[in-house]
């Protein structure tokens, strides 16, 4: 038997936490980008600990597909990091804020 | 013969209407003419009707016309229609006479102003007003005369309204009118909820019905209106400042008819004032004080029109404290004789002013006498008349008013024969400081230095005084134009008393009025000797009265002691209104200006733009454009959101 | 620990340790990290501690199908970005330049853990039982467990994230394609240096004889995917 399913719990909670901090605290896209990769691990590693512990398959069905979904979303974000980068080379997340009030 | 009725008001109306379209083009004299014959015609009108009116019998002497039916709305059944009665006739009758001698003059006075058919056609519609109050058969058309009258007295006081002061006279004499007409208002508005209806005859049916508070109330209410028009305690400053009109204005309007109007509403009350006491009380009261009040500030005034205007408030006085005591004959009497002499008096004034070149100060007056005969002679026989001195017609209608009022209470009485005294006095003292003693003006003097210093309209007669050439005074008598008005009072004045001696039956006024006042008219039960023991009295106050001016003004004019400033200065009562009800006024409005208006409600205003801007230029800052603080603030949304959820988890 | 050790093994329990130790540092190091490759290393870390944690949950295929996808290509395709695009100079960590946005974050994010736990205390699992099939089926293993599940039960998802991975590849080549000096953009990256006039349609035609005629000439790749900058340029 392997440690209950809280921990797991809350060991996910907490890397999604780091993970949002961390996207609100770096300025560089990509180090961005690997945050909600980060948070994205920390929800599928709920997923699979509630299958685990409902006896689900259905959990494990789900971590599949978002780890699919996540393979795309980089590879469509990527693209679009690089075109940005054509354009101006060295921009971080602040330096778009022509919606300002 | 009794319908014609509708003529008595009319003519002047029309005439007021004609010279409105044409009294520019009709000019100097004619359209003086025209509102003379207007006013004529309406006085024949008044003397058929009243002939009709003789000739029914005494019980029968009440005719109603109605024109047609003004206001009809629920309840209230409001016709235009007069009441033609021995009360309204008698006063249709004074009112046109005095009113025709009165236009005569002026047509002489205003000779030289450039406004002279306005002048007309406002005493033309003063006199149709005046007409409309005294014949109207209901309260609401009395009360449209009323208004009429009003603003008519206002027009004329202010005619020449390019001097300050007449400007600011009218809007005082319109201001405290006005204050007398809300009690008016409110006083229709009660006789209506009570009874039912504003037209006389049914209102007086039905006043039996009406509690007593009700109608103390009324009367009361009434009696504020009457304040206020015929300038009683505490409502009468705007009679003395009245005298920046032209003479005649203050002869027709502030002396024989408009302030009369008060005296006419309360004998025509009277069936009210019967069933309420302690109104009629407070009217005795108010007006002996008046009496008083006017009397001792005449005592120490220096302008001729002052003097006269501060007896009319005392007169007024009078009449009041008849009618309060219910001697409405003798009211009416007073009001009648008070008229003769009264008018008289103001147009001798005028004649005088006239020929003195617009001076007004009596201290700049003396040794007219010879000068002016006929002024003089006049003026003396309006002294005498107004004094008491037997056998003129004040002697009677004023010895009616002190009877009665001894009848009811001794006190009064007493007041009302002190003020008898001082009226023989002042009245003494003004015509001997005007005709008598030294000649304290001269030859060579131009005139523009009184008080009154001329308006525009009267700049012609400051360059051409009347009858005199060139520079320099040279009083004299005017043309006949203004001498005979004077000579056709003064014979009212002397002889009016024979309509009401005390003998029976040449009680006539008494005998007329009695279908209307005759309930309610207060019984004396004197004795014959009692009776010649108040008459011996009044003759002996007069006399005193005469004798005691003699002795101080015929020679001199410097008696400081006989006028104290507290007399002079009108015992400080309009100055308190000044400076307290005015300037407290002005003082707020200012306040209201500057303080309330800047700060409270444009700065509420300003103040709600500012913080809309404020707040949003705050709100602003949210809007940074880092895509990180917007990734923040759905981090706090998640917070919110989550802690909800945890919430509603524990409860 | 009372917890941890009544229905838990020693070895589960180590393991549990260190994979979340693991998972930890790795996670600070992502966000602390100055370098960028420094950052993608730490979260290479970091999906290795996940794997180990799947295993220990008796999710192997799961575990598998994170090292090779996760680890092993989307974390290569960050680096290849980043060296790609030269982002590997070291950010400024020292002050940002957003006022208050470090420590509000820091404490909306303790906030969320501490509403997250709460939320829990214990009660964690609350659900219905195999909703879905039961993932612990006797004598099955996992991957035939999952594998029926998938082609079965969530067929439609499957076809459809399948679609979705087309979409996303087309779209990357897209993106990533170079607008020429006249605007027109180029079929393949590389071809700057040319200056070139020729629509895409001409491009793709010569493509393929020019790699035929040269062989030993480093071609470039017909897919989107960059080799870098400086290898551009020579092909004919």
């Amino acid at each position: 038997m392997t440690v209950s399913a809280a921990w797991y719990l809350t060991l996910a909670a907490a890397m999604f936490t780091i993970g949002a901090i961390g996207l609100l605290v770096r300025r560089n896209v990509l180090v961005m980008f690997m945050c909600v990769e980060l948070m994205l691990n920390a929800a599928n590693l709920t997923f699979v600990t509630f299958a685990r512990e409902l006896n689900d398959i259905g959990g494990q069905a789900v971590v599949f597909f978002v780890l699919v979904v996540a393979a795309a979303e980089v590879v469509v974000g990527l693209g679009i990091i690089v075109a940005i980068y054509r354009r101006r080379v060295g921009a971080t997340a602040d330096d778009i804020h022509v919606m300002k009030g | 013969m009794l319908k014609v009725a509708f003529l008595i008001p009319l003519f002047p109306f029309l005439g007021f209407l004609v010279l409105t379209a044409f009294g520019r083009k009709l000019g100097n004299p004619r359209a003086g003419w025209l509102a003379t014959i207007m006013v004529l015609a309406s006085f024949v009108s008044a003397v058929v009707v009243f002939a009709g009116l003789l000739g029914r019998a005494t019980g029968a002497r009440s005719y109603t016309q109605t024109w047609y039916s003004w206001i009809s709305v629920d309840r209230l059944h409001v016709t235009a229609g007069v009441l033609i009665d021995p009360l309204s006739m008698t006063m249709a009758l004074f009112v046109t006479g005095v009113s025709t001698l009165i236009h005569l003059y002026s047509i002489g006075y205003m000779e030289h102003d450039e406004d002279f058919p306005k002048f007309f056609l406002y005493l033309n519609l003063f006199v149709s007003s005046m007409l409309i109050l005294v014949l109207a058969g209901n309260f609401l058309l009395t009360f449209l005369g009323w208004e009429g009258v009003g603003v008519c007295s206002y027009f004329l006081i202010a005619f020449w309204f390019d001097r300050p002061s007449a400007a600011s006279a009218g809007k005082k004499a319109m201001i405290f009118n006005r204050i007398g007409d809300a009690g008016f208002l409110l006083a229709m508005f009660l006789i209506f909820e009570r009874t039912g209806s504003l037209q006389y005859e049914t209102v007086f049916a039905a006043v039996g019905h009406v509690g007593t508070p009700s109608l103390t109330a009324i009367a009361l209410l009434l009696f504020l209106g009457a304040v206020g028009k015929s300038a009683q305690l505490p409502l009468y400053p705007w009679l003395a400042d009245a005298m920046e009109g032209p003479t005649p204005v203050s002869a027709l309007i502030h002396a024989a008819t408009m302030v009369t109007a008060g005296v006419y509403l309360m004998c025509r009350i009277a069936p009210i004032l019967h069933l309420a006491p302690d109104a009629a009380h407070v009217i005795a009261i108010v007006g002996a004080a008046t009496a008083f009040l006017g009397a001792t500030i005449a005592c120490a005034q220096d302008d001729i029109k002052k003097i006269l205007a501060y007896s009319t408030i005392s007169q007024l006085g009078y009449m009041f404290l008849a009618a309060g005591v219910g001697a409405y004959v003798a009211a009416i009497f007073l009001m009648l004789t008070h008229a003769f002499y009264k008018a008289l008096l103001f147009l001798g004034a005028g004649s005088v002013i006239h020929a003195m070149d617009d001076e007004q100060d009596t201290k700049r007056f003396g040794a007219l006498a010879r000068l002016m005969p006929i002024t003089s002679v006049t003026f003396l026989v309006g002294w005498l008349a107004i004094g008491g001195v037997p056998p003129l017609s004040g002697f009677w209608s004023k010895g009616d008013v002190l009877m009665n009022a001894y009848a009811l209470s001794p006190l009064l009485y007493a007041i009302a024969a002190l003020t008898a005294l001082l009226t023989a006095y002042y009245l003494g003292r003004c015509y001997l400081l005007t005709f008598s003693g030294q000649q304290r003006w001269s030859e060579a003097r131009r005139s523009g230095d009184g008080t009154h210093a001329s308006s525009a309209g009267h700049a012609a007669s400051a360059a051409h005084p009347a009858g005199s050439e060139g520079a320099g005074l040279h009083p004299h008598d005017p043309g006949w134009v203004m001498t005979l008005p004077l000579e056709v009072l003064a014979a009212a004045a002397v002889v009016g008393g024979i309509i009401n001696l005390p003998f029976h039956p040449l009680d006539f006024l008494e005998r007329w009025l009695n279908p209307v006042v005759g309930a309610e008219l207060l019984q004396t039960h004197f004795s014959t000797g009692a009776q010649w023991a108040f008459a011996l009295g009044d003759a002996v106050l007069a006399g005193f009265g005469v004798a005691i001016a003699l002795g101080f003004w015929r020679r001199t004019a410097e008696h400081p002691e006989l006028e104290p400033s507290f007399f002079r200065r009108a015992w400080y009562i309009d100055w308190a209104y000044d400076r307290f009800i005015a300037g407290g006024s002005a003082d707020l409005a200012q306040l209201t200006a500057d303080d309330v208006e800047t700060k409270v409600i444009d700065g509420a205003v300003n103040g709600f733009g500012g913080f809309v801007a404020a707040s949003g230029r705050r709100l602003r800052r949210v809007q940074t454009g880092y895509v990180r603080n917007y990734a923040l603030g759905l981090m706090g949304g998640l917070v919110v959101v989550l802690a909800y959820i945890v919430v509603r988890a524990a409860s | 620990m009372q917890l941890l050790l009544a229905t838990a093994t020693l070895p589960d329990t180590i393991t549990f340790a260190v994979a979340a130790a693991i998972c930890i540092i790795g996670s600070v190091g992502v966000v602390v990290s100055t370098h960028p490759v420094h950052s993608a290393l730490m979260l290479v870390m970091t999906l290795f501690g996940v794997a180990v944690l799947f295993v220990e949950e008796n999710a192997q295929f799961l575990a598998a199908v994170q090292v090779i996808v996760y680890a092993g290509a989307i974390v290569v395709l960050f680096l290849f970005v980043i060296m790609l695009l030269g982002i590997d100079r070291a950010e400024s960590i020292a002050a940002d330049p957003l006022k208050g946005q470090r420590a509000t974050a820091l404490v909306l994010g303790a906030l969320v853990l501490a509403e997250v736990v709460l939320l829990g205390r214990g009660r964690w699992p609350t659900g219905v039982h195999a909703a879905a099939g039961a993932l612990n089926q006797a004598g099955k293993p996992n991957v035939n467990v999952l594998g029926v599940s998938i082609f079965t039960t969530y067929l439609l998802p499957f076809e459809i994230t399948s679609a979705l991975l087309v979409i996303a590849i087309v779209g990357a080549v897209v993106l990533a394609r170079r607008p020429r000096r006249d605007g027109s953009v180029p079929a393949v990256i590389g071809d700057e240096a040319d200056g070139g006039a020729g629509s895409p349609a001409d491009e793709l035609e010569p493509a393929p004889a020019g790699v035929g005629e040269d062989v030993d000439e480093t071609e470039s790749p017909a897919s989107g995917v960059p080799a870098g900058r400086s290898d551009e340029g020579s092909r004919p």
